[in-house]
């Protein structure tokens, strides 16, 4: 099938797309866009977290032809050019990228967070990141990153 | 090369700073390329097929059908394996693709190319194998006494490593004894195995994976396809997490023979269940121990039966094995010892390395053994550990004398010293109880108890490995600044070693422009990223090829100066004088110059053990960290809830304190993990939980806040007096939030993970 989709602001295209794909394979393998990642394609993980008409979502648990005509904005679509957001800034900064693999989705929640609730409580931030799994931090740079985040926004 | 006196330890940037990482940028931006985003023109997916059954002869595969598929390129089985069907780290036991038998569920049986994944795991739905489904083996103990049959040849003891120190029939006033059991972990690193294998014009093939070690990975494969070392090149591709689990091969020769045999670039991804199937796991084990003591507390004797299940292929089991008898005795002095470990062979999934590497198997018996032994002395769990910890100087069970710092009572009594968590009170804060906004309990049913727990574990490679690394830096004057190169084969798995590598060369080469090189097998090898031994090692060799380059780029400016090479050092961009200050920009002494130079860098030997005795000066360093652990258990429905998990490390000196910080955190997590809920979970050998809705790590919610401590006792023989940092923070962390369950609930707990049945009895 043909999929029309707006990612980042751009319309975007992709051909001879089979039913079953995902559109975290289509960001990922037909669109060139492989920041939002395929750590366990369950929905478990949240490192696929893309935002889907601005609500964030498990790209791995979307169907492709869900995502027809809506616009999808992935952890590419952040930054400002060569500046970065300040939640991206904030994860360099702090300590709370390792592997960097669970990094794009927890960005993403933690941008929905934070658009949502400009000075969270640790309790808040701990919820609102519940469905993202890091194995490498024990996810206490990553709480610092958000905090910091919250107070440059 | 051990010239330290004019290193520049202030230099911006150098070691000792946090500077962030070079690749933190493009990895929050998603720009950053793992192995699982690469992408080749004209590339095809590759797919395996894997055995369903733990223990079966193979009757037959039929391929005619897979091979028939529109969209598939190639099917490839054991017969299509140009070289040697056997790989392995330790012994080559381990087909690539399976012969006439199936030793685990999972187990690579045939391989397939297509033009889309779905295509690829279509084909492999469609290979017929006929299997004669045989009993599986499945008991460690019984291994051992010889019963069953065998799966390999010389049967089904991988290695036994004894350990006899001091009088073996001395008696005690006091006696614990314990029978404990350790589930099997997995080290559910995020990125899944992965990595394109493209072939090449000579006929060889380039490989982009992610591993921990490019050369050994190169070695196994050249055997398995036939082909000369430089017909096989391979490049690290990003790695999204390690923890051991890359230490073995996964699609690194299957990837390869798919692009040889089409003639195409060919890309492999396991998906998260394919990833339970496809690397090892820590070994589950069981441990039987006898503590005894005099009234004191302060022990006599220690005598350990300890059984590592290594599943279907030896991996590392040797090396696991020897670690958890030499460290079997965790962190105390004690006279006499008898331990017996045996690492055997089943038909449960492969085990091998996970962070910790048999030092956590053995760290939680010791560690529970000593609350017993307080309970039974009447002592304080703290005082118990106190009167019995070593130090430097202390004898360990091998015979060897621990010749640096050794600070097991200092972490334990700054651990005592820290704050406790304010106790519950009023209407509490749902959040913060177990079983969070499930709403399960106000408060009511819920106990608290605190643990500690100390461990040790040995740094680099030990038993007489010819443990290196190589380095390379190049320092030149690039767009009219001074900038370093530095090239290694070393992995960076997550853990910062890029930015380590970084720093050290802005301390001995003052320059701040820095490029790290891909990390590939041009150059040669930099070891496994494993056993906490990078810093160590792929910084000592660094470090030591900074120093050629310095004490070479000092004669030349000496020479162009007419200064004596004596009084001259460089730092901050200048060379300087000792006695007439700043001479010259570094720049202009470079001018076209540049200093080039590699280095092959070891640690001081060690030596294997005896095998009767298991005597020796088996490892060069060793690491220590302490936990104390706040544990709220609701003993109505089970639930727990980690309120507090501090810690105190010894790291010799902190390189990079914010990275340090991050591994204590990290590795504590995966410690809180196998305490209370990380398991793979087989029956009859066949894995139940193969997901992360079924195997769970510990999420934002699990962990609490940390209070760490850090020491920096310098190592005089490690580079920079450091000590790895990576595995202590693992080992310690599991014990002592048991002992705060047990502390809370009065239960003996002999096993982890902890589950919510062990504390209801329901």
């Amino acid at each position: 099938m043909r999929l029309n989709v707006t990612v980042n602001g751009e319309r975007r295209q992709a051909d001879d797309v089979w039913e079953g794909e995902s559109l975290l394979y289509v960001l990922r393998e037909r669109l060139g866009l492989p920041g939002s990642k395929n750590a366990c394609e369950q929905g478990e993980c949240g490192s696929c977290t893309v935002y889907l008409d601005d609500v964030p979502a498990c790209s791995c648990l979307v169907a492709a032809g869900q995502a027809e005509g809506r616009e999808v904005r992935t952890v590419e679509g952040l930054a400002e050019g060569e500046a970065l957001d300040p939640v991206q800034q904030s994860f360099v900064d702090a300590g709370a990228v390792q592997c960097g693999f669970c990094t794009p989705g927890l960005v993403v929640a933690a941008h929905d967070l934070l658009d949502r609730v400009p000075d969270p409580s640790d309790e808040e931030i701990r919820e609102a990141l519940a469905g993202n799994l890091c194995r490498c931090t024990g996810y206490e740079k990553i709480l610092d990153a958000v905090r910091t985040a919250a107070g440059a926004r | 090369m051990t010239t330290t006196e004019s290193t520049d330890v202030t230099a911006a940037q150098g070691i000792g700073t946090s500077p962030v990482r070079p690749d933190g940028t493009m990895k929050v931006r998603g720009e950053f390329a793992y192995s699982s985003d690469l992408w080749h023109e004209d590339m095809l997916w590759g797919a395996t097929l894997r055995s369903p059954h733990p223990y079966a002869h193979i009757t037959g595969i039929d391929i005619s059908a897979a091979l028939a598929l529109p969209g598939v390129y190639a099917v490839l089985t054991h017969t299509d394996v140009p070289g040697v069907n056997r790989y392995g780290l330790e012994h080559p036991d381990q087909p690539v693709l399976a012969e006439d038998v199936v030793r685990y569920q999972g187990e690579p049986v045939a391989i397939v190319a297509a033009d889309h994944p779905e295509t690829a795991r279509r084909a492999v739905a469609k290979i017929d194998v006929g299997y004669e489904v045989l009993e599986p083996v499945t008991d460690s103990e019984a291994a051992v006494a010889g019963e069953g049959p065998e799966l390999h040849p010389g049967g089904n003891v991988v290695r036994h490593v004894p350990i006899r120190f001091g009088e073996q029939d001395v008696t005690a006033d006091v006696v614990v004894t314990g029978r404990y059991e350790v589930g099997m972990q997995d080290q559910a690193f995020l990125g899944p195995e992965s990595g394109l294998a493209v072939p090449a014009e000579d006929g060889g093939v380039d490989l982009f994976v992610a591993t921990q070690w490019l050369h050994v990975d190169q070695q196994q494969i050249v055997a398995a396809l036939g082909l000369p070392k430089d017909k096989v090149r391979l490049t690290l591709g990003g790695v999204g997490g390690a923890f051991g689990g890359r230490e073995d091969l996964s699609i690194q020769v299957h990837a390869c023979l798919l692009a040889l045999h089409t003639g195409k670039p060919v890309k492999m991804v396991y998906n998260r269940e394919e990833s339970f199937y496809g690397h090892v796991h820590r070994h589950p084990a069981t441990l039987y121990y006898e503590h005894g003591a005099d009234r004191d507390g302060r022990l006599v004797y220690v005598r350990a039966r300890m059984y590592l299940d290594g599943g279907a292929y030896a991996s590392t089991t040797g090396a696991v094995s020897g670690n958890a008898a030499t460290l079997g005795v965790g962190p105390y002095s004690v006279p006499n010892v008898t331990i017996d470990c045996w690492g055997t062979y089943s038909n449960n999934p492969p085990c091998g390395a996970m962070r910790g590497f048999g030092a956590v198997q053995a760290a939680f018996a010791y560690e529970s053994q000593m609350d017993r032994l307080a309970r039974a002395c009447g002592l304080d769990p703290v005082e118990v550990r106190l009167r019995n910890a070593m130090s430097e100087g202390t004898r360990l069970p091998t015979g060897q004398v621990v010749d640096s710092a050794a600070p097991v009572d200092e972490l334990l009594t700054r651990l005592r010293a820290m704050p406790l968590p304010a106790d519950r009170s009023g209407e509490p804060d749902l959040r913060h109880l177990p079983g969070g906004v499930s709403n399960t309990t106000h408060g009511e049913g819920v106990v608290r108890g605190v643990g500690y727990a100390v461990g040790i574990k040995n740094i680099c490679f030990s038993e007489g490995f010819d443990d290196y690394s190589t380095a390379r830096v190049r320092l030149e004057a690039l767009g009219g600044e001074p900038a370093a190169t530095v090239q290694t084969a070393a992995c960076e798995v997550g853990q910062g070693l890029v930015t380590i590598l970084q720093q050290i060369i802005r301390t001995e080469l003052g320059v701040e422009q820095v490029t790290t090189l891909p990390m590939d097998t041009s150059i040669g090898s930099a070891g496994s990223s494993s056993a906490s031994r990078q810093s160590y090692m792929t910084g000592g060799a660094v470090r030591a090829a900074a120093l050629e380059v310095r004490a070479a780029l000092v004669e030349h400016a000496a020479r162009i100066l007419g200064h004596d090479r004596g009084d001259l050092s460089v730092g901050g961009g200048k060379v300087v004088s000792r006695t007439d200050g700043v001479l010259a920009d570094l720049v202009d002494v470079l001018g076209d110059a540049a200093f080039d130079r590699t280095v092959e860098w070891r640690h001081r030997p060690t030596e294997s053990l005896d095998p009767e005795t298991g005597q020796g000066n088996a490892h060069v360093q060793y690491g220590f960290a302490a936990h104390r652990a706040v544990v709220d258990v609701d003993t109505e429905l089970g639930l727990l809830k980690v309120v507090a998990l501090d810690c105190v490390q010894d790291v010799g000196k902190a390189l990079n304190p914010q990275a340090v910080l991050g591994q204590i955190q990290g590795g504590s997590a995966q410690g809180l993990g196998l305490a209370v809920m990380e398991e793979i979970q087989t029956e009859g050998g066949v894995i139940r939980n193969p997901s992360f809705t079924d195997y769970l790590i510990p999420t934002v919610l699990d962990m609490p806040p940390m209070r760490i401590e850090v020491l920096e006792l310098a190592d005089p023989h490690a580079p920079y007096g450091l000590r790895g940092v990576g595995e202590p923070p693992t080992i310690s962390s599991t014990p002592a939030i048991v002992a705060a369950i047990r502390a809370a609930t009065g239960l003996a707990l002999d096993r982890v993970p902890v589950r919510p049945e062990h504390l209801t009895g329901t």
